[in-house]
């Protein structure tokens, strides 16, 4: 089975990447984008079975900072 | 004094920070691996260096602060054992749980890397007693993920807490109140973005850095 881990920052967290890609695309005449925030997507490759709580526990303690980002799973069956 | 540097792969201030140490106790730190599950008995500081440990994968310093090595570092830090974390330290440090809030990315986007001003917030701890409250010193940076963040409340209760040590006396890299380097609640972890290693001798061309050392030598030899 595998899992999409999305983690993005939080709400009100300063986002520099995403305030320079803004400009850039301001810069290329796309006008209005109102906001552009950027985060990742991390892919697990996982064994089945393997619990939401396992999961879970792989973003609170790796995967996402919990001060300052968010995370969110997306379970993908084969 | 008894010390260890911590060496993480792809860190490259480990030894700067050995020689500091070396330089001012006048006995070497034992250098220990990050794979290592325990200390070596006795230790009067536990040292954790800069320089993009694990490549800065993932974050800055959260590969490093899961290593075995940091659970025996945490044990440590709970014992009383005076802990200084430098730059990729400081964000080890903070990965870790051991300090409060996050670094990210520099608030310009730039790598800064120059001398910068320090105004010296606290000089009761063992770190920094050998300076003088509201002191200005000039220690160097060189970072890309500098910028201290934490939520309103925690930043109250640091600042409220006297665990700001330094904050920066010029804009640097967006920091949340200027915080250049945070105290643990009990006061014997220190984590800054600073490298007071850089500048502990003439040659140097300062020596704002050597007083960190020689409080931290005075405290534990006391």
């Amino acid at each position: 089975m595998k899992a999409r881990i999305y983690v993005t920052l939080k709400n009100g967290v300063l986002d520099p990447q995403g305030k320079a890609v803004h400009h850039a695309l301001d810069g290329l005449g796309f006008a209005g984008v109102a906001d552009v925030r950027v985060g990742k997507l991390i892919e697990l490759e996982l064994a089945d079975g393997t619990s939401p709580e396992d999961i879970d526990g792989m973003c609170r303690k790796l995967l996402a900072n919990t001060v300052i980002e968010n995370y969110r799973i997306e379970q993908v069956e084969p | 004094m008894k010390a260890a540097v911590l060496v993480f792969p792809g860190s490259n201030c480990d030894r700067d920070l050995a020689v500091a140490i070396r330089e001012v106790s006048s006995v070497d730190p034992v250098m220990l691996w990050h794979r290592e599950t325990s200390l070596p008995d006795g230790l009067d500081l536990i040292a954790v260096p800069g320089g993009f440990s694990y490549g800065d994968y993932l974050r800055s310093g959260a590969m490093a602060a899961r290593s075995p090595v940091m659970r025996a570092v945490a044990d440590a830090a709970a014992r009383g054992v005076p802990v200084l974390g430098v730059c990729n330290g400081f964000q080890v440090l903070t990965e870790a749980g051991l300090l409060p809030g996050a670094l990210m990315r520099n608030a310009g986007l730039s790598f800064v890397c120059r001398d910068v001003a320090l105004t010296v917030e606290n000089a009761q701890s063992a770190f920094t007693s050998r300076y003088a409250a509201g002191e200005t010193i000039h220690i160097p940076v060189a970072h890309h993920d500098g910028n201290y963040t934490a939520d309103a409340a925690t930043l109250d209760r640091i600042e409220g807490e006297g665990r700001v040590a330094f904050r920066y006396a010029e804009p640097v890299n967006g920091s949340a109140r200027g915080i250049a380097g945070v105290l643990n609640d009990a006061g014997n972890v220190l984590g800054l973005m600073p490298h007071p290693e850089r500048v502990i001798e003439p040659a140097h061309g300062r020596s704002d850095g050597r007083r960190l050392f020689e409080g931290l030598l005075e405290t534990v030899m006391a």
